[in-house]
């Protein structure tokens, strides 16, 4: 798995694939996507970028160790979930900026709940891989 | 199609049952892998199955106009599918696990020695 | 009141994380509560002593009839007074008592446990409420008994303790529910209209049978008396708050609660005279070949029940005040004796009343609370004792027919012996000449000796001076049993006649049985030859049996190779979905409306089949796994056949990931081993293709019914308008159905931090063998 072609094309697919699931990523509200297959892809992003390199590599180019993704994401889905409920309205109502983002289009409450799934789904196939290799090192 | 759907579904659950028997750890996971999957195409298929109409309301509308695949089996397998990973990611590791322990694939080797009185 | 039943529950939570801040001193806080609690329920005194009963009503479920319901009429004021007061002692006396112990949290929190249970038990007015914090006590008391968990012994005593109460208070909860729905209320108060019919209906004897089941096995009476002996392996201080005042006296004031609803009748009368006769006859003979001093306390105490049993079963008006005397006299006494008992254990390391004599010469207080509540429970002149006995005669001579000479009779057998043990337990172990090993004993810390001297002292100033406690106290206790008002002050002194002189004779014969007899060893193995006819002994038994039968019966089925259990489960499955099919109408074998075919999809399938062949009948791991990705990718593909763009992307990066996960793990392991044989092979593919073509089977029939599309109709309507999404399926997962996907997620992170620690976990070298 160590050779220099793959090696070479992954550190440029890298963050192709980390670009293109976060596009997935933002269009699932209106065409297929959604934080579910964007966290996948770019975890498959990551898991190529181990195979080729290392994972210490790969961890070392996260910076944060992929596990605290795991909090940090179900914080967002949870902030998501209640912030309405600060403002007198039940939880899990969804809120809307009215007007329109470009690309992305409106901008609500399921979108910042979809980002902390993606952030979950990173975590916990990122965690889960990565220990895995490591302890078969 | 919908025949092909059933044959496929029989033939899932009857590899995963099959795989489901053996001795070999392995092949027990690969075998509630492939009832997994079985199970989401049957969700599928009883959902009722629609060519080339997915359920996603086109630009300009804001309701469907056309017939559309049905949203919700989709969406329970979505789930189904995600959960399934980390059943998978877990069952896997134990196995591993079990493994270094015990040093062996056979799941009789797991069998603890009889406690005589309880 | 809610407050007030409800606080030891939050001092108990509290208690579990703050409790080790509780060592030495500070212990006596915790004794706050209890002495705050007494004085609130004191407060209720004029007014329930006046005839009006406290309500309180909060609601709780009231569509199921469930309300916070709490009354606070006499009966429940002298339980709640005897609950708190004797707790504050009990609780200032552990702290000097269990002083330095590591688990003195843990104590004071399962003590406040149990005095709210048992508050939320005197105060219910709710039967199904009731019955909660019935259950509480005995959960409760369980975690006492068992206190001292390190001990084997301990730990079998509360589990009988617990199996005993918790098997009663299943068939109590029986009871109890045949009456509220019989009655069509759960509130006992409104129970009392409807007590006409319920003693007339055809039920009626089965209420009584396990109302009484549930009270006999709480108040350990015979033949479920010996789980109380057992729970003597308790602290002391549990064994005098439990075992003298509160838990065992639920029971009896079930019994009491519920008199005016169910009682009177020949099927209440007999049976409870009956069980109490013997229960205090049994164990009052018992109590006397004990040498171990809680052992002798144990008996008698469960004679004193009887006692109590006996004379509720009797009914009339003087039995039942008779009986509200005798609960408020035989705690104070029973308390007391059992904390000199504590001390003189805690003092001298023994409890054998063979052994030990002379203690008054180091332990002088004590000696003082022995004599004094020995005396009460003998029934001295001028001793609370001497009225609740007066009045037990008065009561079992005042009955119709011929039994008055019979129940007399028991009872004065009864309080002789009683008499006797009151005494052992009380005098014998400060009278004498002093051992030279004792010599050096000194009397603890004062929180330990106050208690039983106050609770003695309070004993005498009942019965010299009856008026402090007759109709203030004893009176509404006594009228709430029979629902309407009492006012009959007790006397000491009723001149001279049949009373006097049974009480008298009582005194007598007791005092030459102490006396001549002297308690030894001897007859404690005389007694020990009668053990295997035994109650306890019979359960034990048939404990053993079903514990053996059970593991011949687990040795058969569960033999430890989980493909016998699947096939099991499978087989079973098969039949059970088989026999539905084939006799639930008509077998489809085609579907009506069939989509067209088309040569890619074939195509796949083909594939699919194929690499299912392969998975199925490799021996190599490896070929097995990419045939498993194979298979993914197929159903992949008929995802996106078949309009569903976010399935066949989930499934294909799941896929890939999987194949990556089960190489990453598997890819050092060897090949498959081949176990089974050619004939196990060809079994398990039989009952494989078996189920799977019920499950075609299944799906073909689903699929000729019309399928209900509301659901769906009103996401795909809503999808946009609602939630201002056009992918529909991502609308339901992170909008309509966000919940779920929450928890979702929550479960993926548990996956994950489970992978986490199993495998970071360090192997320890025993775990390698």
């Amino acid at each position: 798995m160590k050779s220099t072609i793959l090696k070479t094309a992954s550190s440029y697919l890298l963050p192709i694939l980390l670009l293109f699931s976060i596009f997935i990523l933002l269009r699932g509200h209106y065409l297929p996507g959604g934080g579910f297959v964007g966290g996948l892809i770019a975890s498959i992003a990551f898991v190529l970028h181990s195979f080729t390199h290392d994972t210490e590599a790969t961890l070392q180019l996260l910076r944060i160790h992929p596990r605290a993704l795991i909090p940090v994401g179900l914080g967002v889905s949870a902030l998501s979930m209640f912030v309405p409920f600060l403002g007198g309205l039940p939880v899990m109502t969804g809120l809307w900026f009215d007007e329109p983002v470009p690309v992305i289009g409106l901008i609500g409450s399921a979108l910042v709940f979809d980002l902390g799934v993606y952030l979950v789904v990173i975590g916990v196939v990122l965690t889960v891989l990565f220990t895995i290799s490591q302890y078969s090192e | 199609m919908e025949l092909v759907f059933v044959i496929l579904i029989g033939v899932l659950y009857a590899g995963g049952i099959f795989m489901l028997l053996r001795r070999s750890m392995v092949r027990l996971l690969i075998g509630i892998a492939l009832l997994g999957n079985g199970a989401n195409l049957l969700i599928f298929l009883l959902g009722g199955i629609t060519k080339g109409k997915p359920p996603v309301i086109g630009d300009a509308a804001r309701v469907f106009t056309d017939i559309y695949a049905d949203p919700i089996p989709q969406a329970l397998i979505l789930t189904a599918i995600v959960i399934s990973f980390g059943l998978q990611a877990f069952a896997i590791v134990l196995l591993k696990r079990v493994y270094v322990l015990v040093n062996s694939d056979d799941l009789d080797d797991l069998n603890t020695p009889e406690e005589e009185d309880i | 009141m809610l407050i007030a039943v409800l606080s030891g529950l939050l001092f108990s939570l509290l208690y579990i994380p703050f409790g080790k801040y509780l060592k030495g001193r500070l212990a006596v806080v915790a004794a706050l509560l209890p002495i705050g609690l007494f004085a609130y329920f004191c407060s209720f005194i004029p007014a329930v002593s006046a005839g009006n009963a406290q309500v309180f009503q909060y609601p709780w479920i009231p569509s199921m009839g469930v309300n916070l319901d709490f009354r606070l009429d006499g009966l429940s004021l002298l339980f709640s007074l005897l609950i708190t007061g004797i707790g504050s002692l009990i609780f200032l006396y552990a702290s000097a008592y269990l002083k330095g112990h590591p688990y003195l949290g843990r104590f004071y929190a399962y003590l406040c446990l149990f005095m709210a249970a048992m508050l939320g038990v005197v105060l219910s007015d709710n039967v199904l409420l009731l019955f909660v914090f019935w259950e509480l006590t005995s959960i409760s008391s369980f975690f006492l008994i068992g206190f001292n968990n390190d001990d084997a012994a301990s730990r079998k005593n509360s589990l009988m303790a617990l199996a005993v109460t918790g098997g009663g208070g299943f068939l109590l909860m029986g009871g109890l529910v045949l009456m509220g729905h019989l009655s069509g209320t759960y509130s006992i108060r409104e129970m009392f209209a409807s007590n006409e019919f319920l003693k007339a209906h055809a039920l009626y004897p089965l209420i009584l049978a396990l109302v009484f089941m549930g009270a006999f096995t709480k108040s350990a009476q015979f033949p479920f008396h010996f789980w109380l002996p057992g729970a003597m392996k308790a602290p002391t201080p549990v064994s005098a708050y439990l075992h003298s005042a509160t838990m065992v006296k639920a029971g009896i004031y079930l019994l009491a609660r519920l008199y005016p609803v169910l009682g009177g009748t020949d099927w209440w009368t007999y049976p409870l005279i009956v069980v109490g006769g013997i229960t205090m006859l049994y164990s009052a003979f018992h109590s006397i070949f004990r040498t171990d001093l809680k052992g002798i306390l144990a008996y008698s105490t469960i004679s004193a029940l009887g006692i109590l049993v006996f004379l509720i079963g009797i009914g009339t008006t003087q039995a039942l005040l008779a009986a509200a005397v005798f609960i408020l006299v035989h705690a104070l006494y029973k308390a007391s004796l059992f904390l000199t008992t504590g001390v003189i254990d805690h003092e001298t390391g023994t409890r054998d009343v063979t052994k030990l004599s002379g203690l008054r010469l180091v332990l002088m207080p004590l000696a003082v609370a022995g004599l004094l509540a020995g005396l009460s429970s003998a029934g001295l002149p001028y001793t609370f004792g001497f009225i609740g006995k007066d009045l037990i005669y008065e009561a079992t001579l005042n009955t119709g027919g011929a039994m008055p000479v019979i129940l007399t009779s028991l009872a004065v057998i009864t309080n002789i012996l009683l008499l006797y043990a009151g005494l052992l337990a009380g005098l014998k172990p400060f009278t004498g000449s002093l051992p030279s090993s004792f010599a050096d004993i000194h009397l603890p810390h004062w929180l330990m000796w106050t208690p039983p001297v106050l609770l003695a002292l309070l004993g005498i100033a009942f019965g010299a001076f009856p008026a402090l406690a007759d109709t203030a106290l004893l009176n509404p206790a006594a009228a709430a049993m029979i629902n309407e008002s009492i006012d009959s002050p007790l006397k000491i002194w009723h001149g001279f006649n049949l009373v006097l002189l049974l009480s008298g004779t009582t005194l007598v014969l007791g005092a030459v049985l102490y006396l001549m007899r002297k308690p030894s060893a001897a007859s404690v193995t005389w007694m020990a030859r009668f053990d295997h006819i035994s109650p306890k002994h019979i359960m034990g038994r048939t404990v053993q049996y079903a514990a053996k039968s059970a593991a011949v019966y687990t040795k058969t089925l569960h033999n430890g190779y989980l493909r016998v259990y699947l096939l099991c489960i499978i087989l079973f499955a098969i039949g059970l979905l088989a026999f539905r099919l084939f006799t639930g109408g008509p077998v489809q074998w085609t579907i009506n409306e069939l989509g067209p075919v088309t040569s890619y999809e074939l195509i796949v399938a083909g594939i699919l089949i194929g690499a299912m062949y392969l998975t199925v009948t490799t021996p190599s791991r490896l070929a097995a796994i990419a045939a498993i990705g194979v298979i993914g990718y197929c159903i992949c593909l008929l995802f996106v056949f078949y309009s569903a763009p976010d399935l066949a992307m989930t499934q294909f990066t799941i896929d890939t990931l999987t194949v990556v996960l089960f190489v990453l793990v598997l890819f050092k392991l060897p090949p498959f081993l081949n176990f089974a044989n050619r004939s196990v092979r060809i079994r398990d593919g039989v009952v494989a293709t078996c189920f799977g073509a019920i499950i075609s089977l299944i799906a073909i029939q689903v699929l000729n019914e019309p399928t209900d599309k509301t659901v769906s109709q009103y996401y795909g309507d809503n999808a946009y308008l609602l939630a201002k999404g056009k992918n529909v399926v991502n609308v339901i997962l992170v909008d309509f159905r966000g919940m779920d996907t929450m928890f979702e997620i929550v479960v993926l992170s548990i996956a994950a931090i489970g992978v986490y620690s199993l495998l970071k976990l360090r192997l320890r070298a025993s775990d390698k063998d």
